[in-house]
């Protein structure tokens, strides 16, 4: 019961932080409200008994990621940003058949069942959760985890290859 | 609905330790401004605050009016709500920090108390993770004043801090995550007792040197001398919080002081063994008489009483690195990060897993 | 008993190809400090001579079947088919990159590994047993080809091209991480082989099934260029450089189709009525765009994009039929398709030279004075793109369209033959260009050999398999075998 109420306290802003951060006209504070959304993921992975979960997403998301936006948002000329128009003038059709595609999909979330039991509990762990995940990374999961580090290496290279000054240019 | 006796159990386990903790914070941010005027002065040959009571004793009372009866002012052209809330950010995560950290082993206060009670507010499993994802979003705070003053000093200083927390928070991570190697786990209280047979700042050959860069990073992380690059007063008047003034300016500068007590504090923890007992050369001298007295005094002094030295030693330290080093040019702190501390803090990671793997750690 | 070390090696064994290119593609990264800006065609035939090795050890692992790391990884003779064909895709792409690099001054290091990369991540999604690892590999290919289309920084249109394909590529992977989310709520697992567990004995009435079926169609839509998720190819293929246009169109667009094949004949088996519906119409509409668009084109970048528009939709005739015969079918289309494909881009790499573009169709004029063999080469690839036999493309088209007849989808066949029979407008509108046209001014080749290579390797291939198809279709149908 104390569990539900929680969670909807963090779901509702959850909701509301994101919507937020995607209509404010100023990038400072959509990385602001973007933040908050990022503390309440943070608190609905504790709610779950993810501990580790939880502080990986604010030391990755909101402790690196986001300042690295911040920054870069900064260096942006906001008040250009802000006042500029944000939307063409077909606007109204877009957002009309966005709504009919996310109102099927809800329909049809609605009328289907979830049977499976994944998801209906919390995990049970006797510690952090740590082991666990290090074992399922480092065994069932070690193709995927090393995909993954080709893939950060591959944004890296990308990035100083398109980024970088060099002599000739 | 809650009883009457979970309702106590809630008081005892959570309202007692957070306001207990709450006075400590206060009263030691209030007093280092003190301790820090002191030392630099006499380290200067000077005498520091002498007149608001014995020895300026009561300075800090006499600061802590004047900085709640002063203007709070605002300036016109800042972004108001970002600009209000920057300290709060600061001030709230540093003590989320603190609510993590363990004072000490469970004690009975030497009988005082019907049962042992444990000396922090929650211990959890992952804690030190914790108090970095709590020091990491403090950074906000810092930025967020830089840019919500419309200042170019506050800007350049709010920049400034983003761009050293991003460079010096991977080294002192990977510093971290070399502790936690060596202990095996991520409750700071099991990295303390994991220290009962050597500290860790004595775990040759990675200790010393992982040591090294948390204290590097962790001072770098809290904006302090010789890093104090995002207030640099001799550039950017006082940075950040330039255009700050009244209580909110007081909030930084207990902020501040907060930060390098959760810094010291994991220093002390994660290296110096926390609230153990400090012991000369336990396992090659340790049969020596005299010695062995020595260490035996030194083990009957209280945890709380051993952690919280550790504690002011660091914040004395800060102050001393204060009074004696110049500020490093910005793309020296860089540097420095980036092709010194970052590889170095890699490579000990590295003789670490692989000592750890071998057995010899 | 085995050492320690001696056993790591041996559950690394399966994914050996894959690590190879990855070590390859690293090796490249160091190399590339070292070498000069004149000799970096080094890099390129190193990494050609990485992708030969990782060619052998898949040869060489061949008889290996089974399921790895915990059921992520499948090591059948399905992904070593289309290990295969990748390495095609990426060898041939590197040898008519070397000297177009060169030419258009982008000559650097970083192309061949995000290549290899790419390619790694292609072969990583051949063999996924998981939806986890099936994404990941997805996001390695893109991102490597999301850079390289934005290669050439000095170009509006490179750029633009990269990050056209950059967004509308996140936006389709946010639209598969949805579906892949709803599968994994409906099986509880993302094992491609649980969750087919799972359809075996579910309520297939379960409107949820649907909704991440098609968003995974959706997502893969993209991927392959199906209409009507085909606004991003002609843009992106008009802007990226020629060369990795040619490996754009080969190399992606046969991994969405290995995972299409995979997801949708074997995973999605109990779903088979519902999923030709959508594959068949979503073949008949891609057939129609990409046919009827190319009509109009003047630039043969975008023509050969919508061409690739169109072959996606004959692979699709086959997926929509199904069963062993049309997934082999799809198998030996996509490999053809590399093939003749890469040879045509690789004939409009032939015409850029320093100071002309030679992108377009005009500018083939009189190509069959000119240069006799370049103009009989690219009657090949064209005749071959529109299926005339004896040519390879005709074989293709022809085992895709009688699968789909044997399935009973005879209206889908109708209407592939017929859309074969449009394109022919448009690819003999070329080949009428380079011989019927008088030339505009005498139009020197640039003439490399890698570049020669690459082309003798296509046009060789386009007429071997058109002349002797049946042992790679007898190859593919054994290929098939494991998983259906």
């Amino acid at each position: 019961m104390v569990n539900q109420v929680i969670f909807f306290y963090f779901a509702v802003v959850i909701l509301a932080s994101a919507i937020l951060t995607i209509t404010q006209r100023n990038p400072i504070h959509s990385v602001m409200f973007m933040l908050l959304l990022f503390f309440h993921i943070a608190g609905v992975f504790v709610l779950l008994n993810a501990e580790f979960l939880a502080a990986v997403q604010l030391i990755v998301y909101a402790g690196a990621i986001l300042i690295l936006y911040l920054f870069v948002v900064m260096l942006l000329n906001v008040d250009r940003e802000s006042t500029a128009a944000r939307a063409n003038r077909f606007w109204p059709w877009m957002a009309g058949f966005g709504v009919v595609i996310a109102a099927e999909v809800i329909l049809l979330i609605v009328r289907g069942t979830f049977p499976s039991e994944a998801g209906q509990q919390p995990m049970r762990l006797a510690g952090s959760g740590v082991k666990e995940l290090g074992e399922l990374l480092y065994q069932k999961y070690l193709v995927p985890f090393e995909v993954a580090s080709i893939i950060l290496l591959v944004g890296l290279v990308g990035a100083v290859m398109l980024a970088k000054k060099r002599a000739s240019d | 609905m809650l009883d009457m006796n979970q309702l106590l159990h809630y008081v005892y386990t959570l309202g007692i330790p957070v306001a207990v903790l709450l006075a400590f914070i206060l009263a030691n941010a209030v007093y280092l401004q003190l301790m820090e005027r002191k030392v630099l002065a006499h380290m200067q040959g000077r005498l520091g605050p002498m007149r608001t009571g014995w020895h300026g004793l009561l300075q800090p009372i006499a600061d802590s009016v004047k900085f709640l009866m002063k203007e709070d002012i605002i300036p016109a052209k800042a972004d108001k709500w970002v600009f209000s809330l920057a300290p709060f950010i600061l001030l709230v995560m540093a003590f989320g920090s603190m609510v993590i950290i363990p004072y000490g082993p469970p004690t009975d206060f030497f009988g005082l108390l019907p049962k042992k009670v444990p000396l922090w507010v929650s211990n959890l499993n992952v804690g030190i993770l914790y108090v970095l994802a709590f020091s990491s979003v403090g950074t906000y705070g810092v930025i967020m004043a830089g840019w919500a003053s419309n200042n170019k000093y506050s800007l350049m200083g709010g920049f400034r801090s983003a761009a050293q927390m991003i460079s010096y928070e991977i080294p002192m991570a990977f510093s971290i995550i070399t502790v936690v190697l060596m202990s095996g786990s991520l409750n700071l209280s099991d990295i303390v007792n994991a220290q009962t047979d050597r500290l860790f700042i004595v775990a040759l050959p990675v200790g010393p040197v992982a040591f090294f860069l948390y204290l590097m990073s962790g001072i770098a992380e809290t904006n302090r001398v010789p890093f104090d690059l995002p207030e640099a007063e001799s550039e950017l008047v006082a940075g950040y919080f330039t255009e700050y003034s009244g209580i909110r300016f007081g909030m930084f500068y207990m902020a501040e002081y907060m930060n390098m007590i959760v810094v010291s504090l994991l220093a002390s923890i994660m290296f110096l063994g926390g609230w153990l007992p400090v012991q000369i050369l336990p396992h090659t001298l340790g049969h020596i008489a005299p010695i062995a007295f020595i260490n035996k005094l030194l083990a009957a002094i209280p945890p709380t009483i051993w952690l919280l030295g550790k504690l002011y030693f660091f914040i004395f330290f800060y102050m001393w690195l204060r009074a004696t080093l110049p500020r490093y040019r910005y793309d020296q702190l860089m540097s420095i990060s980036w092709k010194i501390l970052l590889p170095l803090s890699l490579g000990t990671l590295l003789v670490a897993a692989g000592m750890k793997q071998m057995g010899w750690l | 008993m085995p050492t320690l070390y001696q056993q790591f090696m041996q559950s690394m064994m399966p994914i050996l190809p894959e690590a190879i290119v990855i070590i390859v593609g690293l090796t490249v990264l160091v190399f590339d400090f070292f070498i000069e800006k004149e000799r970096k065609s080094l890099l390129g035939w190193y990494s050609l001579a990485g992708i030969t090795i990782a060619a052998y050890a898949s040869y060489t692992l061949m008889p290996m079947s089974g399921v790895f790391f915990g059921g992520t990884f499948h090591f059948d003779p399905f992904a070593t088919f289309f290990n295969f064909v990748f390495y095609i895709a990426c060898g041939l792409g590197i040898l008519v990159s070397i000297n177009y690099l060169e030419v258009e001054d982008i000559h650097r290091g970083e192309y061949y590994a995000l290549m290899l990369f790419a390619t790694s991540g292609m072969m990583f999604m051949a063999s996924a047993g998981d939806l986890i690892i099936l994404y990941l590999g997805l996001e390695l290919m893109a991102l490597s080809i999301y850079i390289l289309a934005g290669f050439m920084r000095g170009s509006n249109r490179s750029n633009e091209a990269a990050i056209k394909y950059l967004i509308l590529g996140a936006f389709s992977s946010g639209i598969m991480l949805y579906g892949m989310s709803l599968l994994y709520g409906l099986a509880g697992t993302t094992n491609l082989s649980g969750i087919l567990a799972f359809l075996r004995v579910a309520d297939l009435s379960n409107p949820v099934i649907f909704l991440a079926m098609i968003m995974l169609t959706v997502s893969f839509g993209f991927k392959v260029a199906a209409a009507p998720f085909h606004m991003w190819v002609p843009d992106v293929y008009e802007g990226a450089p020629t060369s990795v246009t040619a490996f754009m169109s080969a190399g992606p667009k046969v991994a969405g189709f290995a995972v299409l094949l995979r997801v949708f004949l074997y995973t999605f088996e109990p779903l088979r009525e519902h999923s030709t519906a959508i594959l068949a119409g979503l073949a008949v509409l891609t057939m129609a765009v990409g046919n009827v668009m190319a009509l109009s084109q003047t630039n043969i970048k975008r023509m050969l994009a919508y061409s690739s528009i169109a072959h996606a939709g004959y692979a699709l005739v086959g997926l929509a039929a199904g069963g062993p015969d049309g997934a082999a079918s799809v198998m030996l289309y996509v490999l053809i398709y590399a093939f003749m494909n890469m040879g045509a881009f690789g004939v409009v790499i032939m015409l850029r030279k320093a100071g002309e573009r030679g992108e377009e169709i005009s500018d083939f004029a009189g190509l069959g004075k000119t240069n006799k063999t370049a103009a009989f080469l690219m009657l090949i690839f064209m005749f071959s793109l529109t299926g005339i036999p004896p040519l390879a493309g005709f074989i293709g088209k022809f085992y895709i369209f009688k699968s789909a007849v044997q399935a009973g989808l005879v209206w889908l066949a109708v209407a592939g033959v017929l859309f074969s029979a449009i394109s022919a407008y448009f690819y003999l509108r070329v080949i009428m260009v380079m011989y019927m046209h008088e030339p505009k001014e005498s139009i020197e080749l640039s003439s490399a050999p890698s570049l020669a290579l690459a082309l003798a390797i296509s046009v060789t291939a386009v007429i071997v398999i058109g002349v002797y198809p049946t042992d790679l279709l007898n190859y593919a149908r054994a290929s098939i075998a494991g998983i259906m």
